[in-house]
């Protein structure tokens, strides 16, 4: 993923056990009611971190970044900021700013006016306002739009006025709640690269509510996966992709061909997994901690598998089927096989050259396969 | 078939109305209107918007033209009690008699423009007091939980269930020296002897913020409900306490409710006629009242009809020039 190669973060705070986070979630929950928003929740953000919590509508995702904020209280549990306890504290004296899924801009104030909002609260004398602003719009290249109101802006501006309006105090943390979700699919491309260029010029921890895994994997340096309130999964992009801890994350996260099996060979190296659904025996590489005879899935992502119409020369991880459809995507072909087994896998390949699609068609008969190091071995 | 002749002007109907259109059609009443009306050039949809047009000019074009008909009029002990303004001098000749005298008149006597700065003023100051008493009320309804907003807004609308006069009446039950509350306080030994409250100015502000609270009530909620919340939060997030958030943020937005209700609130109450003459003293000078003597008791119909055109004059301005105000600002408000 690209932001895996940022530099300051070759440096994992998150596998540093010195490294003193900056903020604390300690067993964190909150009911609406009888409603269990957020669930026993606990994490650990450090600083400069770009931090995604990702989850589907209703997980708690937007709960859990307004108790950081101070629009919520917590029903039990601790949220500490920098070491200082956030209990009782108001959202207007946190050192924490947030950016609003509806922007939230004032529209009775032009764009300067809103930006200078947050300085006049805390009694900037003016001349540096000014000059702060200013400052803020030329970053967000909206200096020529200073005079405007909110209604006279497009999406995209509006986006960034809100933007420049919680960064301009220049908090230590910023939360942003689908920060690109009003956008679209080009701009919400073009703007998530700004962030993240924004993020490391001013060294802010940011915490990104998305619902969007694409996002997610684009913008953070760690993504948190919620479900039902709670944290199913922490890690970094290639983590959570490459190494799902659940059949709710890899299926959450892209797309995965999940195939139920039985254990029949468990050496710490090297697992082999018979499965009725693939109508062979799935080999893996790599040793999994599970009890013997228990029900397993092993889930292989589409881009993993290959599709050929030679028979490979393998034992394992193999299966014969008939192409059932082909959907050309342009820079690459989705195939869906059905396995003789009655089974629908789904493959992607790259279209590397032209006409790289043209060998496969609706109902040719195929074999797909995959290599050893492919499939994740999940419990149920 | 007519329907045929006559396709809806470049609407498309919905299945429902297209079936409804259909069976009209077999209505003779319904084919001959149509037909008629077509003839002289009008289609069902001008027809329509022209009802409201008709209206206007039966109940409010027609009566103004007549009321400004008598306002330039001179008296005439006679019945009706004024002179016509055409009549014929002679054999070919029509006279048009304008008796600027009316006028003349309120300017020179000072009764009139004294009245008219009293009921100004207790317009203002009543609408003033209305704004202080119903924001608060307003504000409170919008913000309740939304099980409620619709219990208290029945309760802020209830009054109407009964007629305006009674209402003006049970005050002078309230107020009168040996009344409810002159009782209750002697009773209490706050007061040794009633308070005069009745027959005051006192009263007439009492009244006139009693009626027209709901005028000031119902805009202002409406407006403070539709507020977007996140705003606030917004502010609050940028550093703002929550007082200051109402001032910078919640009353700002607020403006275009606050106009409409003190604008609800100012009008009727400059003209006020009821209020006055029951609770106000005999000799409160409002317009209202100084209007309905002329009328009634002087039987001087040009003058009484004198003061009210001036007086719609005196209202519509401001009205027009707040409108024109407040369109820009709507411009401005919403996206």
């Amino acid at each position: 993923m690209a932001t895996s190669s940022r530099p300051e973060l070759q440096i994992q705070p998150w596998n540093d056990p010195q490294a003193v986070p900056y903020i604390t979630i300690e067993r964190v929950t909150k009911k609406f009611g009888d409603f269990v928003a957020v669930n026993d929740v606990s994490l650990k953000i450090y600083k400069k971190e770009l931090f995604c919590l990702l989850g589907g509508s209703g997980c708690g995702k937007t709960t859990l970044l307004r108790m950081l904020a101070g629009f919520e209280d917590p029903t039990a549990g601790k949220i500490l900021i920098d070491g200082v306890d956030m209990a009782g504290i108001p959202p207007y004296e946190r050192p924490v700013n947030m950016m609003f899924q509806s922007y939230a801009l004032f529209p009775h104030m032009t764009v300067e006016q809103n930006v200078a909002f947050g300085l006049k609260q805390d009694r900037v004398p003016k001349a540096e306002v000014t000059s702060r602003v200013a400052d803020m719009l030329a970053l967000v290249k909206l200096t020529q739009f200073a005079k405007r109101k909110p209604h006279q802006l497009s999406g995209g501006q509006r986006q960034r006025v809100a933007l420049a309006r919680s960064l301009v105090k220049r908090p230590k943390l910023l939360l942003l709640d689908e920060p690109l979700g009003a956008l679209d699919k080009k701009l919400r491309e073009h703007t998530q690269f700004e962030l993240v260029n924004l993020q490391e010029q001013l060294g802010v921890t940011f915490v990104v509510v998305t619902h969007d895994q694409e996002e997610a994997m684009t913008l953070s340096s760690r993504i948190g996966v919620m479900n039902m309130g709670e944290i199913i999964q922490v890690g970094t992009p290639k983590d959570i992709y490459e190494y799902p801890n659940s059949k709710f994350v890899a299926e959450f996260i892209g797309n995965v061909n999940m195939f139920q099996g039985r254990m029949i060979e468990d050496l710490p190296d090297r697992v082999r997994i018979e499965s009725q659904e693939l109508g062979g025996t799935i080999f893996v590489d790599h040793g999994v901690s599970s009890a013997p005879d228990v029900m397993l899935w092993a889930a292989v992502r589409p881009e993993k598998i290959n599709i050929t119409i030679e028979k490979p020369d393998q034992i394992d991880n193999v299966a014969h089927g008939v192409v059932k459809e082909v959907a050309y995507m342009g820079d690459m072909s989705i195939y869906l096989v059905q396995l003789d087994s009655g089974k629908i896998v789904r493959v992607t390949q790259p279209n590397t050259y032209r006409h790289a699609d043209d060998l496969i068609t609706w109902d040719q008969s195929v074999y797909v396969h995959w290599h050893a190091s492919s499939p994740v071995v999940l419990g149920e | 078939m007519i329907a045929k002749a006559q396709p809806p002007s470049g609407q498309r109907h919905s299945a429902g109305v297209q079936l409804m259109l259909r069976i009209l059609q077999q209505f003779p009443p319904y084919r001959w209107t149509q037909a008629r009306l077509l003839r002289w050039g009008v289609r069902g949809r001008t027809a329509v918007v022209a009802i409201p047009y008709f209206w206007l000019l039966l109940f409010f074009l027609v009566p103004f033209i007549i009321v400004l008909k008598i306002a330039f009029s001179e008296t005439q002990i006679a019945s009706p009690p004024y002179q016509p303004l055409l009549h014929w001098a002679g054999e070919k000749t029509l006279e048009i008699r304008l008796n600027l005298g009316n006028f003349m008149f309120l300017v020179e006597d000072s009764l009139y423009w004294k009245a008219y700065l009293n009921s100004i003023k207790v317009a203002f100051i009543s609408t003033l007091l209305c704004l202080l008493v119903g924001y608060p009320i307003s504000y409170a309804i919008a913000r309740a939980k939304s099980t409620w907003r619709n219990v208290l807004l029945m309760m802020v609308i209830l009054p109407f269930w009964t007629s305006f006069l009674l209402r003006v009446y049970a005050w002078i039950g309230l107020l009168k020296n040996n009344g409810f509350i002159n009782n209750f306080l002697m009773w209490l030994g706050v007061i040794d002897e009633p308070i005069v409250m009745l027959q005051t100015d006192f009263a007439i502000y009492v009244g006139i913020v009693y009626s027209y609270l709901p005028f000031m009530i119902l805009p202002l909620y409406s407006n403070l409900e539709k507020m977007d919340l996140t705003l606030l939060e917004a502010a609050a997030d940028l550093g703002s306490r929550p007082f200051k958030s109402f001032l910078t943020i919640t009353l700002p937005l607020s403006m275009p409710g606050v106009i409409a209700g003190s604008m609800l609130v100012f009008i009727p109450a400059v003209g006020e006629f009821v209020i006055p003459a029951l609770l106000g003293a005999p000799d409160s000078l409002m317009i209202g009242k100084v209007l309905w003597t002329e009328f009634f008791s002087n039987r001087a119909w040009p003058v009484a009809s004198a003061v009210a055109i001036a007086l719609l004059l005196l209202l519509v301005i401001p009205i027009v020039l707040l409108q024109r105000a407040q369109s820009a600002e709507a411009k401005g408000a919403h996206r």
